[in-house]
């Protein structure tokens, strides 16, 4: 039996608006359901609170403290290599055999899993250069795993930039590095920005790779060597060993606001960085 | 002058910091993990479903099947709908719409996994247990969690892919006579294979990296799974279940089960990378 | 800078300038002299080499990959393409201005101020004062006086060509090279830029590339004739255009060659 095209066609797209209604209406569910388990459980105290008995009592401070430090210090690290990676792949080389080798450390290091990265931290980092289950280490870590996002979007980001403008720069008597800094930079800021808030929030996100180069102490950390629990990994704790329920959901509503905010941020930079483009 | 010389220099050593960090990694993951797979030989390593670390028999076949169960699992979801929504997205939506899913995808991709992996344990877990029967914690279970998280990398992906087809293309065909659906299906879709291939392998290789999302759905016991309803261990929870206690040859042995993912990921990176290069010739073509 | 009564030396001057790009030939021994305090135009179809001998000039060419070049180009009697010389400072020297006005997507002000700040000035009194005198010798000072801030985007397209002819005046160079300034200008714009060019003649050496004849007859001293990468003929603009010594120029000149 065949149909006739045009009733082909209108299942077809029904089936398909259904599949993204679905697709949409999943991600709304998640959100919803852990911020409404979990927003009722925050409160100052929490938020400012350090955990007792494992965290069955008390807030998530120190967590939050150690999310910032480790994401952080990782992004802070990332993002200069990453910028400077792209502005040598734009302005200062031809397409060649450095460029094609560049570009595959790149493409590779972005789809290794996240728990490779984290064994890799715990032999190289923890104990090859003896820096222990510590905040730097997991930052020195997730370094390596958001490169390859900030070089992808500054690349993009610098391409961006009008060749003209280049030129111009060339014309008034620029040198490179001038020209760089002076006119690409600052044409492709809100580019790379974007890329630098989505690597923070992914860094903020992750938990494989903490958990096996930061460690899981629940003290605040006294200085970068010392062990530190994420808020995704403290969560994951709570939930998988079910100390407490009404803990994990408002940690969770913790973690998926800052990454809503983050992700709204780098939104709207975009948006400025395309009209701006034009 | 000569500061212009010596900044390229920079440039050019830091430029290396990628590539290096990816030597670093192989070399690093291969030094604890290969000397026990060259021990036993390999084969017992690879083959033989008996893990007990207690008695010192290391063998990942299990896990190597259940990554493969749930990774497969994870494919047709991630596929289906990631693919549906990229042809919404790029076909049909009208352009405002679009503006408007496509941050919402990548959204999607930016909740952590273990958000993912607590949603599965307290909404499908029980939901599968009381209607499919089984333990509820099983390949199916992470299959859909997992295909859920891979749909954003597919979904992104194809568009992009969709969108490099030339606007002619489709005003060809509608030209011709052909419905929407049709020239998608005839025209869009197969001008777009390649990307669509790539999008579908990287999706893969996130699939069977996933670590934390799996470990809290998908029950963890190690043995070949018999059905979709049955709980399974993949490499990936292997390693983090274990990592935290083992010492000795049982470390060596989790290193070896990441030199095994190391390998799978790699392979798949590279088939990416070549479908992907073949595609933006392609177009250059066009 | 003064200008003698009767020019002598040449400001610039190609000798046997060749130019290939990936092995395809440009330009092919060209001879040509710019001298004080005169405007040459050059004409010629479209793609007779004439920008591409523009670009030489200020070393332009250079950032393009393919670029080789053969013979000499003489600046104040100095080669500009020998080891050691500050490619920086000869742009500064030889002020250029593109086809179409890009302004960068900064203010006026900061358009302007970009190069005199490249050429190490910070003194903000300076600046302002390179500022203002070059953008009344681009005849738009009165226009943009009150908006110095504002981007430089809302310029009308004739404004903000005369915005870049500016900006490459507050280097205060000692030649100006032009590529079709005016071709994307309606006729009043074209008419002020010209003016301007008159009135800088007294003071640069000027070359401007023009695809309109009538152009280069009405604001020139001396008018070349590019074809295919070749010189073919240079001389006083009236005689150029009244008696051309080559059919090629002639033909060129009623309508031949698109």
């Amino acid at each position: 039996m065949r149909l006739h095209p045009a009733t082909t066609e209108r299942a077809v797209v029904t089936l398909l608006w259904a599949m993204a209604g679905i697709t949409i209406c999943a991600l709304a569910f998640i959100i919803i359901f852990i911020l409404a388990h979990g927003l009722p459980h925050i409160s100052r105290e929490f938020l400012a609170d350090s955990p007792r008995s494992m965290g069955r009592e008390g807030g998530i401070f120190p967590m939050i403290v150690g999310s910032a430090l480790v994401a952080g210090l990782a992004v802070l690290i990332a993002a200069p290599i990453g910028v400077a990676t792209a502005i040598y792949l734009t302005e200062y080389t031809r397409e060649g055999r450095l460029t094609a080798v560049i570009r595959f450390g790149a493409d590779c290091l972005a789809g290794i899993p996240s728990i490779i990265f984290g064994l890799f931290g715990f032999v190289f980092f923890a104990i090859v250069l003896g820096m222990g289950l510590s905040v730097i280490s997991g930052a020195l870590t997730l370094t390596l795993m958001v490169l390859p996002t900030i070089i992808r979007t500054s690349e993009e980001a610098i391409r961006a930039v009008p060749q003209a403008y280049r030129e111009v720069s060339y014309g008034v008597g620029s040198t490179r590095w001038q020209m760089v800094t002076r006119v690409v930079l600052r044409s492709a800021l809100p580019g790379i920005g974007t890329g630098i808030i989505l690597s923070l929030g992914r860094s903020i996100s992750e938990t494989a790779a903490v958990m096996l180069t930061a460690g899981s102490a629940l003290r605040m950390p006294q200085s970068l060597l010392d062990s530190s629990r994420t808020l995704a990994l403290h969560f994951y704790i709570l939930s998988r060993e079910g100390i407490s329920m009404t803990n994990a959901y408002a940690t969770a509503s913790v973690l998926i606001i800052a990454i809503l905010a983050l992700n709204l941020f780098a939104y709207w930079l975009m948006s400025r960085f395309v009209a701006r483009v034009r | 002058m000569k500061k212009d010389k010596i900044i390229a220099a920079i440039l050019t050593v830091t430029a290396l910091s990628a590539i290096s960090g990816l030597a670093l990694i192989t070399i690093f993951i291969f030094r604890e993990g290969m000397p026990i797979i060259l021990r036993t030989g390999g084969g017992e390593f690879f083959l033989s479903a008996d893990w007990r670390p207690r008695d010192g028999s290391f063998g990942i076949f299990s896990m190597i099947i259940g990554s493969l169960a749930v990774t497969a699992g994870a494919m047709v979801i991630g596929m289906i709908f990631g693919l549906g929504l990229a042809i919404v997205l790029t076909q049909f939506a009208p352009p405002s719409l679009a503006a408007v899913l496509k941050p919402v995808v990548e959204l999607l991709a930016g909740i952590p996994s273990v958000v993912y992996g607590f949603m599965g344990v307290v909404t499908l877990v029980p939901l599968i247990r009381n209607r499919l029967g089984g333990p509820g914690l099983s390949v199916l279970a992470a299959s859909i969690v997992l295909g859920i998280m891979v749909l954003p990398t597919v979904t992104s992906i194809s568009v992009d892919a969709l969108q490099a087809v030339p606007r002619s293309f489709w005003e060809g065909s509608i030209a011709l006579g052909a419905t929407r659906w049709q020239t998608t299906r005839m025209v869009m879709l197969k001008a777009a294979r390649s990307g669509i291939v790539a999008a579908a392998i990287l999706g893969m290789g996130r699939a069977v990296g996933e670590t934390m999302a799996v470990i809290m759905v998908a029950g963890n016991s190690i043995e070949i799974p018999g059905s979709i309803l049955a709980p399974t261990r993949t490499l990936t929870s292997n390693i983090a279940l274990e990592m935290g206690y083992a010492s000795g040859a049982h470390r060596e042995a989790l290193f070896a089960t990441g030199v095994t993912l190391f390998v799978i990921i790699m392979i798949l990176n590279c088939v990416a990378l070549s479908v992907s290069r073949r595609s933006a010739r392609e177009r250059s073509f066009r | 800078m003064n200008c003698p009564a009767t020019p002598v030396e040449p400001r610039i001057e190609t000798r046997d300038l060749c130019v290939s790009f990936a092995g395809k030939p440009a330009l092919k021994e060209v001879n040509l002299c710019v001298y004080p305090c005169e405007r040459l135009a050059i004409i010629g179809p479209a793609s007779s080499g004439k920008t591409t001998f523009l670009r030489c000039l200020n070393r332009l060419n250079d950032l393009t990959h393919s670029f080789s070049h053969a013979g000499q180009v003489l600046f104040d009697g100095r080669e500009i393409y020998a080891p050691g010389v500050d490619v920086s400072d000869l742009r500064r020297r030889i002020g250029m201005v593109y086809a179409t006005p890009m302004p960068l997507p900064w203010s006026i002000y900061d358009n302007l101020a970009y190069g005199p700040k490249l050429a190490g000035i910070r003194n903000r009194v300076m600046l302002d004062e390179r500022v203002e005198t070059s953008l009344r010798s681009a005849a738009l000072w009165e226009e943009v006086k009150d908006r110095l801030r504002e981007p430089a985007h809302n310029l009308s397209g004739g404004q903000q060509q005369r915005m870049c002819l500016a900006r490459v005046l507050a280097l205060r160079p000692e030649a100006l090279i032009l590529d079709e300034p005016c071709s994307g200008l309606d006729p009043i714009s074209t008419g002020k830029i010209e003016d301007a060019l008159a009135e800088l003649k007294s003071r640069h050496s000027i070359v401007l590339v023009t695809n309109n004849t009538k152009q280069a007859a009405r604001s020139s001293d001396r008018t070349a004739f590019f074809l295919m990468g070749e010189l073919i003929e240079v001389g006083a603009t009236e005689q150029v255009f009244t008696n051309p010594v080559d059919k090629r120029t002639n033909d060129y000149l009623i309508g031949q060659f698109g």
